[in-house]
């Protein structure tokens, strides 16, 4: 829609173009969060894609994903054979209450910075260990899990002017067996709960629940646990009131589901060793 | 910047904070629609470099140096797409609002997301059709057929709008460029009830490109109701055009009329209200409690609210023989409470208009709206002008659903162009349509039900307590509609109804498809499953024991002092045999777990065919020189296909074929009067009308055409165009020559009282699988049986009826609009209110009754609203069939349906 309050919109091209953040201030990276709800306590716009951030940079140890990279830029990522783990991009782009063609324009960093319970971004990257980079507004860098980047529903370690630059996957992580489960009120709606299990070389199993907790909840076990450790862990671990209630599910359904789902990653992680 | 829109090079710079959507629409692409403005809905489907985007989203500074395909593009100049085609040949729409942004998406999808259209899909709304036909149409289906050949009457024949719209050619509401345009937008209350003491236009007005705030003290001292009726007694006064009283949030305070809609919001933001906060009840049962702030204290009866003390807007209350005994005496018996939730049309085209003063003082409106006359109407009451000073018309309206059923924004339209001088636009965002046009009405109904060891029916009770909130526009004819056919189908010695509608300080509730039908049928036909399971008799052969049939009176008390709905034609007893043997005749389904446990169920809805008191249609058709005709009706065309069939019956009169009839539609500077495209009405009611003014006209021609040959009249009979006598052939121009040798233009008129009334069924019936874990739930198969008499156009109503299915899908499994503490909408988006997308509707087996009905146009009875109905019982059943629970709150969500089956299940 159109953001009438919008006065000016600044287009830096590198770090040092960027202005001094004031009140009234909106990074805009694909715009399809900040263009979809009225904003009137903006007036100005800092576009951030002339800073032409290389959406993803494959090195030696991580895969680089700028915060500007699109979600269907990273969908279409090529992965090696080994990263036995790449069928989560696509199970967690598809995740998305929106449609392949807001993909082409929302970006990864966005969805993490939004820092819904149902961002499936941050599902993905906290999953696969990823680390924040973030620009502080007073200069610098600073480094943070996306595990521990989301704090609540809606709610960040954003300050005000800080910028998420890129989020960094251990390639170690994209190589583990994982299963993923999601439910929904509706066939393809917005996830309720979310849960993704990993196996590491070592055998670490690592559950990673997010959507229906405010935050994302991330559970380490040396070994595949049996059953009832994995349900006593979860139930111990996540009081009632970290379930997330809204119009797309209510907290008990969340809790039980995410139970459910969670057996049934180990149940998959266990049968298909 | 530069822009290159289908192939044309435009250096127009955008707004800083300017969307393409509104860009590309200044720039003069009206096929750019707005649904949601969020990028919900896909309406706004554009595409960048070749790929979709969602227009509304994309900053339109963005779009520089890249090429935008708009819909009026995409089949490159004058020419049409394969896949335009295609929509034209599978009819994938009905108000075509969503069209351009489907057709534009669907050219995107690759071979995998064709294979996978619910994934694919799941970014485009479609409200009317429940998807079939736009599956249809990237199958490559045809389902129309060719117009030329045969009687129009009773064929698939297409939309005549439909090449425009796969165009993105048909004007909706907003589609037009008017000079020296200005623009309102409103200030909203934020509290559930208020007196406002003063408002402070100081700062507002200094805003630059102002021109007028228009409060309550700008508005005429004149009590109205929004809900449009042929008899206003039907509804209470107890709206003002701007009150001094805010009995919602979200109702409007104050208007600001300025030169852009950016200068309005800033206008509107730097009002200053003084409220003078009131206590404010959000529960139905707490306002009709004593003790509750009267929401409508200063009304009276003389204002036909019922009891404002008590906050009852209208009640009913009476009883045929003695429910007390027929319980007693009752081999079996069943009591249940059932609710329904908040639900809103969701029409993709939002509520809105244009208004203008022409040179000869004339107040035009062009408005989104299902009631052009009523309204008109209303306006030269409110405002005190001659009904030939006020014209009200709408364009192609983009989805109704009985929500524009309501005098929402012409009010406001008409004191703006009023007050200015000026052309004004009002256009509401989806956020307004949501916090402050109209819902369902939420009801709470308690059934009574007994039946003697046969099966036989021996006491029927329904408690209805139905939530009209604010303002009570529809309260007592959605009530009193609410507890009639859905008990007068059934032959009972004895029924009692007593239903009672109250104000509540929230949105509110209005007309809507169904009109009380849906929330009461959840009950009443649970009752009538419940009784048949502990007789162990079958659900189908529990209701043939109990329906009515041609002959039976049709009884719900306190009884109707209208008594002209009679059985013109009847095929209950056909939909019924239709379902059943369409559910018997094929139980596979794919593999499913333990886990999923599977049911069937049925539920059967009556309709009146024409709302009670009154439902009026004046039609005219004239010869045109050319041997075509030109047909004005005043029923509005809003995807419901009236204008299909409109021609197709002329058609038929006339002997000539649909595309000689010129369609004038829904204007009230064309005459007469027309009462309105509610209440299911356009076809059984204008349809006769059309049928009358044709018939009139052929007998004209026929008269005319012996004059000229000399020839006995009862003789000659109209054929492919012409008049034949005997060997006498006149072509339909040769009389048009005639007779304007002589002066005379031959013209007809005909019109319809909307009476008597007559009666269809619908029959709708299910598999489910429930997930008895998860709370899941899968339909496995839907049918309905329809009994819609002659059916004018197969295509067209079986589209009618899984377009109703869909919706009511909705209603039964998603739709829940929330309303908080403080009286709040809290789900105003798309996003948290889930309208069902392709992935959310089954496919629908549909089948017609054989029947011809004696009152409706020859032999048609009305199919729009019906089809809605029996669909949430029947899925009640089935999941009742599937669990052995019998869950009494829609929407049968998982997490709701979770904890009693965990309950039971472990």
């Amino acid at each position: 829609m159109d953001l009438n309050t919008i006065t000016e919109v600044v287009r830096p091209l590198s770090r040092a173009q960027l202005p001094v953040w004031t009140a009234g201030d909106a990074w805009l990276a694909g715009g399809t969060w900040l263009f979809s709800e009225p904003q009137v306590h903006l007036t100005r716009l800092i576009d951030l894609a002339e800073l032409n951030w290389p959406g993803l940079t494959i090195g030696d140890t991580h895969l680089s994903i700028a915060a500007t990279c699109t979600v269907a830029q990273l969908d279409a990522l090529a992965c090696p054979p080994d990263w036995m783990a790449a069928p989560l991009i696509n199970q967690c782009c598809r995740a998305f209450l929106a449609s392949f063609k807001i993909w082409k324009t929302a970006t990864v960093g966005g969805n993490i910075c939004m820092s819904l319970p149902a961002g499936p971004m941050i599902s993905l990257t906290s999953a696969l260990d990823g680390v924040c980079t973030i620009w502080p507004a007073r200069g610098g860098e600073r480094t943070i899990p996306v595990v521990d980047f989301v704090t609540g529903d809606h709610a960040n370690v954003l300050a005000p002017g800080d910028l998420l630059r890129q989020i960094d996957i251990p390639i170690a992580a994209l190589k583990r067996r994982s299963a993923f489960r999601q439910i929904s009120l509706t066939p393809v709606g917005r996830s309720a709960a979310l849960l993704i299990g990993s196996v590491a070389n070592n055998g670490t199993f690592t559950l990673t629940i997010t959507a229906s907790t405010v935050r994302p909840v991330q559970l380490s076990f040396p070994a595949l646990p049996p059953a009832d450790q994995l349900s006593d862990t979860i139930l111990r671990r996540i009081a009632d009131g970290l379930y997330h209630a809204d119009v797309h599910g209510r907290p008990l359904w969340r809790k039980h589901m995410t139970l459910r789902l969670a057996e049934e990653i180990r149940d998959e992680l266990q049968a298909h060793p | 910047m530069t822009f290159e829109i289908n192939g044309k090079t435009f250096s127009n710079p955008p707004r800083p904070g300017q969307c393409l959507r509104t860009f590309l629409r200044e720039l003069g692409h009206p096929g750019v629609k707005k649904g949601c403005d969020a990028g919900d809905c896909g309406a706004c489907t554009v595409l960048l470099d070749g790929e979709p985007v969602h227009s509304c989203l994309i900053p339109a500074f963005r779009a520089d140096g890249h090429a935008v395909t708009t819909i009026e593009g995409f089949g490159g100049i004058g020419g049409t797409h394969p896949l335009q085609r295609a929509f034209l040949d599978a009819q994938g729409f009905q108000c075509g609002f969503c069209t351009a942004g489907m057709i534009l998406t669907c050219a995107s999808l690759n071979q995998a997301q064709r294979q996978d259209l619910a994934a694919a899909l799941k970014g485009n709304i479609c409200r009317c059709t429940g998807y079939r036909s736009i599956q249809d149409a990237l199958e490559g289906t045809t389902n129309i057929e060719d117009a030329a050949a045969g009687p129009a009457f009773g064929r698939s024949l297409p939309a005549p709008a439909g090449p425009l719209i796969v165009r993105g050619a048909a004007p909706y509401t907003f589609d037009t460029a008017i000079d020296g345009l200005l623009h309102i937008k409103l200030l909203r209350s934020p509290h559930a009830h208020a007196r406002i003491v003063a408002i402070d236009k100081t700062d507002a007005l200094k805003v630059a490109g102002v021109h007028a705030v228009l409060t309550h003290e700008d508005a005429p001292d004149c009590l109205f109701s929004t809900a449009r009726h042929e008899r206003d007694w039907m509804d209470p006064d107890d709206t003002r055009v701007l009150d001094t009283i805010v009995r919602f949030v979200g109702q409007k305070v104050a208007a600001v009329v300025a030169e852009s809609e950016a200068a309005a919001e800033d206008a509107c933001r730097r009002l200053k209200v003084d409220y003078e906060i009131l206590p404010a009840v959000f529960d139905p049962i707490a306002a009709i409690t004593d003790g509750a702030p009267p929401i409508h204290g200063d009304k009276t009866t003389m204002h036909r609210v019922a009891n404002a003390a008590r906050n009852i807007v209208a009640e009913t209350h009476g009883e045929f023989g003695d429910v007390a005994r027929g319980l007693a005496e009752a081999a079996v018996t069943y009591e249940g409470t059932f609710t329904t939730q908040r639900v809103q049309h969701a029409a993709l085209e939002t509520h809105g208009g244009l208004a203008w003063l022409d040179a000869s003082g004339v107040l035009n409106v062009r408005s989104s709206t299902q009631v052009p006359f009523l309204t008109r109407r209303a306006l030269a009451g409110i405002f005190k002008l001659p009904p030939d000073k006020v014209r009200v018309f709408c364009e192609r309206v983009g989805g109704g659903f009985g929500g524009k059923q309501e005098m929402l924004v012409e009010d406001i339209l008409a004191l703006a162009a009023l007050r200015t001088g000026r052309p004004v636009k009002l256009e509401f965002t989806r956020e307004e349509q949501f916090i402050a046009t109209s819902t369902r009405h939420p009801m709470r109904v308690t059934v009574k039900a007994g039946a003697d060891s046969d099966g036989r029916l021996t006491a029927l009770q329904l408690d209805v307590l139905s939530n009209t909130g604010a303002y009570g526009n529809h309260a007592g004819p959605v009530l009193f509609h609410s507890v009639s056919e859905c008990i007068s189908v059934y032959n009972c010695p004895n029924k009692k109804v007593d239903a009672v509608a109250c104000y509540t300080n929230t949105l509110p509730a209005g007309a809507f498809r169904g009109y009380g039908l849906p929330q009461t049928l959840i009950a009443v036909e649970a009752a009538i499953d419940e009784l048949a399971r502990q007789l162990g008799i079958s659900p189908l052969d529990m209701r043939r024991r109990n329906v009515v049939r041609p002959g039976d009176p049709m009884l719900s008390p306190p009884g109707s002092e209208y008594h002209d709905v009679k059985y013109g034609s009847y095929g209950l007893d056909q939909c019924l045999d239709l379902v059943e043997h369409a559910m018997a005749a094929d139980a596979s389904h794919p593999p499913l777990s333990t886990d999923w446990l599977i049911g069937d169920g049925i539920a059967l809805t009556m309709i009146d065919t024409v709302p009670p008191a009154g439902h009026i249609a004046d039609c005219g058709i004239k010869l045109c020189d050319d041997g075509r005709f030109e047909l004005t009706v005043g029923t509005a065309e809003f995807g419901n296909g009236t204008s299909t069939v409109h021609r197709q019956i002329a058609a038929t009169a006339l002997a000539t074929s649909v595309d000689h009839i010129l369609l004038r539609q829904s204007d009230t500077a064309h005459g007469g009067h027309d009462t309105g495209a509610y209440g299911s009405a356009g076809i059984f009611v204008a349809g006769s009308a059309t049928q009358a003014a044709a018939e009139n006209l052929a007998r004209d021609l026929k008269a005319l055409a012996c004059q000229m040959i000399g020839s006995d009249p009862s003789v000659c009979v109209l054929e492919a165009d012409h008049a034949v006598c005997g060997r006498q052939r006149l072509p339909y121009t040769e009389l048009a020559r005639s007779a304007r040798a002589g002066g005379q233009t031959l013209q007809a008129s005909g019109t319809s009282g909307g009476t008597p009334r007559s009666v269809a069924f619908n029959v709708q019936g299910f598999r489910v699988a429930v997930n008895k874990g998860t709370g899941a739930l899968k339909i496995l198969k839907s049918v309905q049986a329809a009994d819609a008499g002659r059916v004018a156009n197969p295509m067209q109503c079986r589209g009618q009826v899984e377009g109703g299915v869909a919706q009511s899908l909705g209603a039964a499994l998603y739709e829940e609009l929330v309303i908080d503490d403080d009286g709040r909408v809290i789900n105003p988006k798309f996003r948290d209110y889930h309208v069902p997308s392709f992935a959310d509707v089954p496919r629908t087996e549909v089948y017609f009754a054989d029947t011809s009905d004696s009152v409706g146009p020859m032999g048609a009875k009305s199919m729009s609203e019906s089809p809605y109905n029996p669909v949430a019982a029947a899925l009640g059943n089935a999941i009742a069939d599937a669990t052995g629970i019998r869950f009494t709150d829609v929407p049968f969500k998982p997490d709701r349906l979770f904890p009693a089956l965990l309950k039971k299940f472990g």
